[in-house]
């Protein structure tokens, strides 16, 4: 099993380590409620080291990327970060993905579970004719995640960056303890704060560094595993691969036509064409269930005893503290308020359509 | 990970203490940490029977929903009505305070064919 550079670290703080696509992860510190209210109340440090970081380079990168990413990549700038998708000809998603660009690369994120086969695609499309090059550096570099009300003003202390001043979505470079490292103001939890990438050798003296005592009690930034993460990521329902997205899924029908550009030509486009046309058939929906049992992946929607729909991913939000779930269902029964049941292992319990996302943070 | 000696265990996690007639029945703490955070206990009521290997409720957590084996056949008793509004004294206290269910048994030997402390442990690797 890969282990991220920072595997010492999980294990001096006491983690739970399980096996997640292959590299041995921190599932939870304390525990996974408390690290979900840690985020959203101070700040938390994810290791996402085990997410794919692929580097793209040459003349035609440009034109290369649109052919593979859903957005339309020539109005990006040097300094920005975009949310796109990687499909297959029927459009399906076989990922979703963050696209930076700097002075001198393209950088892809894409999931863990999918990085062999998103760097075999994108070698495939290259090998028809694009002069690009694609450079995995997952395993030489390490990524961290810092989110949460109080990260900004504590990180930014710390760092020579004005973080305050970089755009949400902004990507910027930085030097910390002679080690060059990597920035952008994104997330998967719903609150503000930054990703970084710093040389894997580096990477744990500068997580020392910039956050002495962070397995205290009291520390403004704790460590929070994957348990946490995928609370706070549905809450702000914000997708995950394998769950509201696989290759039999397309991005209309999870509600990511934001991230989708039908006026240039891709891969998918086509039949993304054809189904903005006609509407998707099923649709992407966020559930609030009456009472505190939990609907999971695979459960059945009901709509007066028929089948209508399957529950996508669910749990108890920690912060909204209902039972909550992000489910398909068929388009003639996605409508806001529309009253459904869900099939709990033969316990039917009602649930009703609401608004996404479940939890939006308070902007300042 | 140590087990208390004084109960016995089924390979599912669920730790069974003898006391007369009366067997109580909880999980065990390595079942409450692989499960996380618990959310929701589905228990029996008192007066309902319980099979042995038989599922007598369901135990839920922000990660997973598992089902909750009886080791033993008879009548419940008694129920943890606590644990409806606060299912985290499971993770918390789970030998002690976040006991599920109690059953009566028609024999003490009900027990005596469940793991012991140390059989149990070897069962899941400890």
């Amino acid at each position: 099993m890969l282990r991220t550079p920072l595997y010492d670290f999980h294990v001096s703080c006491g983690a739970k380590m399980v096996d997640f696509a292959g590299w041995e992860m921190p599932l939870l510190y304390r525990g996974i409620t408390a690290e979900h209210q840690q985020t959203r109340s101070s700040g938390s440090l994810f290791d996402v080291s085990h997410m794919g970081r692929l580097y793209i380079t040459g003349g035609d990168a440009v034109t290369f990327l649109n052919k593979v990413l859903t957005r339309n990549v020539s109005a990006q700038r040097v300094g920005q970060v975009r949310y796109s998708l990687v499909c297959n000809e029927a459009g399906g998603a076989l990922d979703d993905v963050v696209v930076g660009k700097d002075a001198k690369h393209w950088l892809i994120i894409c999931n863990a579970s999918n990085r062999e086969k998103i760097v075999g695609h994108l070698l495939a499309v290259a090998a028809s004719g694009f002069d690009v090059k694609i450079d995995d550096r997952t395993e030489s570099t390490a990524m961290v995640a810092l989110q949460g009300p109080k990260v900004m003003d504590e990180l930014g202390s710390l760092l020579d960056l004005d973080l305050r001043a970089m755009p949400r979505w902004g990507f910027e470079h930085g030097i910390h303890l002679a080690s060059t490292f990597t920035i952008f103001r994104s997330g998967y939890t719903g609150e503000d704060g930054v990703e970084m990438i710093v040389p894997a050798k580096a990477a744990a003296e500068a997580l020392k560094s910039i956050s002495t005592g962070l397995c205290q009690p009291n520390s403004i930034i704790q460590p929070a595993g994957l348990g946490a993460r995928d609370t706070l990521r549905l809450e702000a329902a914000m997708p995950l691969y394998g769950h509201e997205l696989n290759e039999g899924v397309d991005p209309l029908s999870a509600g990511l036509e934001w991230a989708v550009d039908l006026q240039k030509d891709f891969i998918g486009a086509e039949a993304m064409r054809r189904i903005a046309k006609s509407g998707p058939a099923r649709k992407l929906v966020g559930l609030e269930l009456s009472g505190p049992r939990i609907a999971r992946q695979g459960f059945a929607v009901l709509s007066e005893a028929t089948r209508v729909g399957e529950v996508s991913s669910g749990t108890f939000g920690p912060t909204v503290q209902k039972s909550i779930a992000m489910a398909y269902v068929d388009a003639g029964y996605a409508g806001s308020g529309t009253e459904l049941q869900v099939d709990l292992r033969g316990t039917i319990q009602p649930a009703r359509i609401v608004p996404l996302p479940f939890y939006k943070r308070n902007s300042k | 990970m140590p087990v208390p000696q004084d109960r016995r265990y089924l390979q599912t996690h669920e730790w069974h203490k003898l006391d007369g007639l009366i067997v109580t029945i909880g999980i065990t703490q390595f079942a409450a940490d692989e499960l996380t955070d618990i959310t929701y206990v589905k228990l029996p009521s008192v007066g309902q029977t319980v099979k042995a290997d038989a599922p007598f409720g369901e135990i839920e957590s922000v990660k997973a929903t598992a089902d909750l084996v009886s080791g033993v056949s008879g009548t419940v008793t008694e129920v943890n009505t606590g644990l409806n509004t606060n299912p985290a004294v499971v993770n918390a206290d789970p030998y002690a305070g976040g006991w599920l269910i109690k059953v009566k048994v028609a024999s003490a030997g009900e027990t005596a064919k469940l793991l012991s402390a140390d059989d149990y442990l070897k069962k899941i690797g400890h």
